[in-house]
């Protein structure tokens, strides 16, 4: 691990900050930190130029009013783009999810999203809100995936990506599958603080910034994450 | 008053009446809610009948309602008899119960929860209504909180034209609803919450702040100067022409200066002189068993309520320096199933202290406070936390389930 500094840009919190999302920052910051990894944590506002020299990109949730303008500045800025071709991880929440695909509604119309991931999203039926839960596609090793999600869009899966996971509960992307993942870009409904229900995808992501397989990365004590996950699974049955 | 109701509207009320008692009696609470249901379905107009001829205050908004509508009513009675919602039914159903219970009071103080404040300007015809602040809280169910202040407005433009709004100018979400407004008086109450507000309500610019002053520079939507504030030095809410009011409150933080502030100016609007007022908000010493201070094993509890991320970063703003804390978390339906936002709270002001962790969803907490590098005990009730902090005084923190199942194991402690 030769990174001295590992540089994590959240991206415009003043617009998608809706639920906890500065968790995911929090959980990756405190990862690194046990590690011996430096963490410089980065708010860009939306008014501000996204940084094309960061390790990893995080961007949130929101209302569609400030998901359109986001979309907007994103595209004018160009910055995003280019972290993903270069193999920067990102990582997408919700309605900033949405608009790393090619188009998204908001405001009762479509918009033009940034073209990062190969996948549209429209209205649903009906508003997802609740826990969410499946199993994430193998090749990621990062176990089950548990979350909450609440959002009115359902996202439809081009060729280029593959799901994130396979629900088992809740609805995600349409029911079946969850999020999305292509190179080192990830999209996931799951909001707000998905990488502390998640930490072995929170670890994915530092071990892609930094350039190491996740099993290279010293263990961490995760008691409290898995009694966690052991909850909300557990709960989930129960209910079902 | 209500002495011209008809004979319909009093059949309800009577019904209203038995109805609540019967449900105290039988132990599944204060009777409010399903008191009014009842006189509700015998009267739909019930509410209207009842308000008519007294003057009514509503107050709203996210966090500080229950509170300012009690330093409200300690306000009034200085000059009359008051109806109130104390126990916290905060919709139409509860409204109706209050003032069915109190038919001989002048005034009325109600607390309105803010998704019922449309029905309410409609239905009880307010002289005066208080908008506190707005910010996220129990997304999972509720609107989203630019959404919310957009009905607001919409329904103040609508129905508020005789009433006189009493506003935060120092929220902008609050003071962009209320400016639709003819008569409005302004209050610095303060804002502890700002990440909802960073863009313009109004037209989606940044919003620039200067210390307390903020602007939309796009716009122009700014903060209005305000005609009430808390002191900056001291205990003392100032008014309009300067005149310093000295608070003695039993109730901790600025934030309950600041809803003291409110009530005064709520309470001036009738008469009230705030001198003669505001010795009475000091004589509030709980509300609703918040801020409450029980004794148990040697051990001094106080009991803070906090249901969002404003409430807990207000409640940490009050707990002393030093003693243990007790936080606990439930995520029933009044609290919302979503605890995302505890990471919107940030716990490292807790760093250093003992702190305990309970509730239904303790090890949400326990993997909050781990990030924020906190150190924590989990432990499965209130009981167990009594037992795991040594005699003293004990700080309690809890969101809404959390802090009933907490009164309940203190007698239901007002």
């Amino acid at each position: 691990m030769a990174l001295s500094t590992l540089r994590i840009v959240w991206l415009y919190p003043d617009l998608l900050s809706t639920y906890g999302d500065r968790g995911n920052l929090l959980v990756l910051a405190h990862r690194a930190r046990i590690r011996g990894i430096d963490v410089e944590p980065m708010q860009v506002r939306s008014d501000q130029h996204v940084p094309h020299t960061a390790d990893m990109y995080l961007i949130g949730g929101g209302e569609d009013g400030p998901q359109a303008v986001a979309a907007e500045r994103l595209l004018q800025d160009g910055a995003l783009g280019r972290a993903a071709e270069a193999g920067k991880p990102i990582l997408a929440i919700c309605a900033g999810y949405q608009l790393l695909g090619s188009s998204f509604y908001a405001n009762g119309r479509a918009y033009e999203g940034l073209n990062i991931l190969d996948l549209r999203s429209d209205r649903g039926p009906s508003r997802a809100v609740g826990e969410i839960a499946g199993e994430s596609a193998p090749q990621l090793g990062i176990g089950p995936i548990t979350g909450f999600e609440n959002h009115g869009g359902r996202t439809h899966l081009g060729e280029a990506v593959q799901p994130l996971a396979r629900v088992s509960s809740g609805v995600g992307n349409d029911g079946a599958t969850e999020g999305a993942w292509a190179g080192h870009v990830i999209g996931t409904y799951m909001h707000g603080p998905a990488l502390a229900r998640n930490p072995k995808l929170a670890d994915l992501l530092l071990a892609w910034a930094v350039g190491v397989h996740p099993a290279q990365l010293p263990p961490v004590d995760d008691t409290w994450p898995e009694r966690l996950r052991h909850e909300r699974f557990t709960a989930l049955s129960a209910a079902q | 008053m209500s002495a011209n109701l008809t004979p319909r509207a009093k059949f309800a009320t009577t019904l209203l009446r038995t109805a609540a008692a019967l449900s105290r009696a039988t132990g599944r609470g204060d009777g409010s809610v399903i008191g009014g249901r009842v006189g509700l379905i015998v009267e739909p107009r019930l509410l209207e009948l009842l308000a008519e001829g007294r003057h009514v205050v509503l107050v709203s908004g996210t966090n500080g309602k229950t509170t300012t509508t009690r330093f409200a009513t300690a306000a009034l009675e200085a000059i009359g008899k008051v109806a109130t919602n104390s126990f916290g039914a905060n919709m139409p159903t509860g409204h109706t119960t209050a003032l069915a219970k109190a038919p001989k009071a002048e005034y009325a103080t109600l607390e309105c929860d803010e998704h019922y404040l449309g029905q309410l300007l409609d239905a009880a015809s307010p002289k005066v209504v208080a908008l506190l602040n707005l910010s996220r809280d129990q997304l999972d169910r509720a609107m989203e909180v630019t959404a919310l202040a957009a009905k607001w407005r919409q329904t103040l433009q609508a129905s508020a034209g005789q009433t006189t709004i009493v506003a935060n100018a120092d929220d902008p979400l609050i003071v962009w609803a209320a400016s639709v407004c003819q008569r409005v008086v302004w209050v610095a109450a303060g804002q502890s919450w700002t990440a909802d507000s960073a863009i313009c309500p109004n037209c989606g610019a940044h919003l620039d702040r200067f210390g307390e002053f903020w602007r939309c520079t796009n716009c122009g939507l700014n903060r209005p100067s305000p005609q009430w504030s808390v002191a900056q030095q001291g205990e003392a809410v100032v008014g309009p022409d300067g005149r310093r009011y000295e608070l003695n409150l039993q109730l901790p933080g600025r934030v309950n200066r600041a809803n003291a502030a409110t009530a005064l100016a709520v309470a001036s609007l009738f008469g009230v002189d705030p001198a003669q007022a505001a010795p009475r908000l000091s004589e509030v010493a709980s509300v609703a068993g918040r801020y409450a201070k029980v004794e148990r094993e040697g051990r001094q509890l106080r009991l803070l309520l906090a249901k969002n991320p404003a409430g807990w970063l207000e409640s940490f703003d009050m707990i002393e320096q030093g003693p243990p804390v007790v936080l606990s978390l439930n995520a029933r339906e009044v609290d919302g199933f979503d605890t995302s936002w505890i990471y919107d709270v940030d716990f490292t002001s807790l760093a250093g202290r003992k702190v305990v962790v309970t509730g239904d969803r303790r090890t949400d907490l326990a993997v909050r406070l781990e990030v924020d590098g906190v150190d924590f005990l989990v432990v499965d009730d209130v009981r167990a936390a009594i037992a795991a902090v040594p005699p003293g005084p004990v700080e309690v923190v809890a969101n809404y389930t959390a802090f009933q199942d907490i009164r309940a194991e203190f007698n239901r402690v007002n």
